[in-house]
């Protein structure tokens, strides 16, 4: 069993809108999972509902083999991590900090202890005195995840953390999350819409899409293998096409050409996606998993030109190097490789 | 900067047509004669001392200072519960509610303090100084939910999701987390409220009874039958205190809390 559980958790809004549908999630001590969506997927709803903040309609929740689906927020001993810091204006970083031991009645000496630590784990001593409204965007995350670890949560939750700081100080920031939550140990669930930043950070990923879980998988598998169209559009696939299935590794698409592709599909209809980087140009050669197109308009993206090309399967993307110089009108043999090819279910969005 | 001094002239003479009047009762406040006139031909602090020694002043002082202080804690006390409750429940129907609250400050004054003297005197029959108390709390409240409401509405209710979540309980992050933060707010209430029911002269009217009277009231009752300078004396000492609790909150709070 694993550590934290949640168990066919339903939520719905208003007794209409089903929220979150049969959501099953499993993590295992010591991991960072991120659930990663767009927005309105549910990510953050299923973040709450862990939390303690909504209860759901149906399911449970179980963490160590405990259902604590009825438990409310402040007897579960979970740190929280907002998009808006949510520190309380009125104290200093010190008793910001000490906040949750002081609930906890712990002796003066043992909170000085554990919060000094813990600013010095997250790199704050010398704020000690300051105010919030005193500090930076950055200075103030790792405030408020100083004070969400001091408590020694059973849980690390954070919604969207790291959203409202800028580029640079993004990076810095993440690394410095799963730096602090690798050496704790402490098994965290990360909401993002940020697709890099999840990816950089996690163990493994749930992507989620209207309430429901599409696929929860390291990050290498999902970047490699996304199971559905909505993961695959969401990690960076740009090109689809249709397919029926004719037997084992071998496809029909809506003109009758047939693809090779070296993923499979359990399904007889399916959908190839490709990214744009990986379309080629076709060498003399190749017969097989070649397109006809025509040029049309054209993107500079730094490293490489993105070119739209008209075809009789639609409309695809392709990036080329920078060298490679076509203009618009040209007769290019777009190329599909077999193992870029990867065949995905379609999904309801 | 560019001064533009049509702008200049036209702040001046809408500073002027406040000032004016105000400047002119000061002065007669300190006039020898018995009748207001101005300018004023001698020099004289007798009317000041008619005014502190007067005990239907003196009483209706009091009774009023009482009232509102006691009216505006109470509207205080329901108020802050009331304002949180609409602030931060999903209940149906919030902004009906909101708009009922604030009734009081809609409908004219004269109205309220009828439909009080229906209700509180003849239907009721409560004792004279507690139905008073009644009528200014209710002409009270609405200051306080309005003011207290808005600040609530802009303190970050993550910030309470987060105390709650590191082991406090509702009561406790109210009173340690919500509270502190709300306090220009508090104040802002507390002052508009305690102005409001100090200077209300149509509920009072009809709520007053024999040997209860308000300030204002029993100051109304005064100038019918006696029109010397004794009146001026009382708004120039009530300006004062004014501008006495304004500096005191100023250089606690801020003048701009009030605004927020």
């Amino acid at each position: 069993m694993a550590y934290m559980h949640l168990n066919h958790i339903d939520v719905c809004y208003d007794k209409k809108i089903n929220i979150l549908e049969n959501l099953n999630l499993e993590v295992e001590k010591g991991e960072l999972v991120s659930l990663l969506g767009p927005s309105g997927c549910g990510k953050t709803t299923t973040l709450r509902v862990v939390a303690g903040f909504i209860e759901p309609k149906a399911g449970s929740f179980q963490l160590e083999n405990e259902d604590i689906t009825k438990v409310p927020v402040n007897k579960r001993n979970f740190g929280l991590v907002f998009q808006s810091y949510a520190l309380f204006p009125h104290l200093n970083v010190f008793d910001n900090v000490a906040f949750g031991l002081k609930i906890r009645k712990l002796s003066k000496d043992e909170i000085a202890k554990k919060v000094n630590e813990m600013l010095e784990i997250c790199g704050l001593e010398e704020f000690k005195d300051r105010f919030p409204a005193q500090m930076s965007g950055g200075q103030r995350q790792r405030v408020a995840l100083a004070r969400a670890l001091v408590i020694e949560p059973k849980l690390l939750l954070l919604d969207e953390p790291l959203s409202n700081l800028d580029a640079k100080l993004r990076v810095n920031m993440r690394m410095e999350i799963k730096r602090i939550q690798k050496k704790l140990k402490i098994t965290t669930l990360f909401v993002t819409h940020d697709q890099e930043e999840c990816f950089s950070i996690s163990d493994k990923v749930a992507i989620m899409n209207q309430g429901v879980i599409e696929q929860f998988d390291t990050p290498e598998n999902i970047y490699q293998r996304p199971k559905t169209e909505f993961v695959a559009r969401f990690i960076g696939f740009e090109n689809f096409i249709p397919f029926t299935k004719e037997k084992e590794l071998n496809y029909k698409a809506q003109n009758g050409q047939l693809f090779d592709s070296d993923s499979t599909c359990e399904t007889s209809n399916c959908i190839g996606a490709i990214r744009p980087e990986d379309i080629q140009i076709a060498t003399k050669e190749k017969s097989k998993n070649v397109v006809k197109g025509v040029v049309g308009v054209r993107t500079f993206l730094g490293k490489s030109y993105q070119y739209e090309t008209e075809t009789d399967l639609g409309k695809f993307l392709v990036n080329m190097q920078a060298d490679i110089n076509l203009k618009e009108g040209d007769e290019i043999n777009l190329y599909f490789p077999p193992n870029k090819l990867i065949l995905v279910q379609k999904s309801n969005a | 900067m560019r001064k533009n001094k049509l702008l200049t002239i036209f702040t001046i003479v809408v500073f002027a047509f406040l000032m004016i009047p105000l400047f002119i009762i000061t002065v007669t406040a300190f006039g020898k004669g018995t009748a207001i006139t101005f300018p004023i031909k001698s020099f004289s602090l007798k009317w000041f001392y008619n005014v502190l020694t007067l005990d239907s002043f003196k009483t209706s002082f009091l009774t009023s200072l009482e009232v509102a202080l006691l009216a505006t804690f109470i509207a205080l006390l329901v108020g802050v519960p009331a304002a949180y409750a609409l602030a931060r429940s999903g209940i149906k129907g919030r902004q009906l509610i909101k708009s009922i609250f604030l009734s009081p400050t809609i409908v004219p004054g004269i109205v309220v303090g009828f439909a009080l003297y229906q209700f509180i005197i003849l239907t009721l029959k409560i004792p004279v100084f507690a139905g008073l108390l009644v009528g200014h709390f209710l002409i009270t409240l609405p200051y306080v939910i309005r003011i207290v409401g808005s600040s609530l509405e802009q303190f970050d209710f993550s910030i309470e999701e987060a105390a709650w979540s590191l082991g406090s309980g509702k009561v406790k992050t109210f009173f340690q987390i919500v509270l502190p933060n709300i306090t220009s707010g508090l104040s802002a209430a507390f002052m508009l409220a305690f102005i409001n029911s100090f200077n209300n002269i149509p509920v009072s009217m009809f709520l007053s009874g024999p040997g209860v009277s308000t300030f204002p009231a029993s100051l109304m009752n005064y100038i019918e039958y006696n029109y010397n300078p004794s009146v001026s004396a009382v708004s120039v000492l009530l300006m004062l205190c004014t501008v006495i609790i304004m500096v005191i909150v100023d250089k606690t709070l801020g003048i701009a809390s009030l605004a927020k």
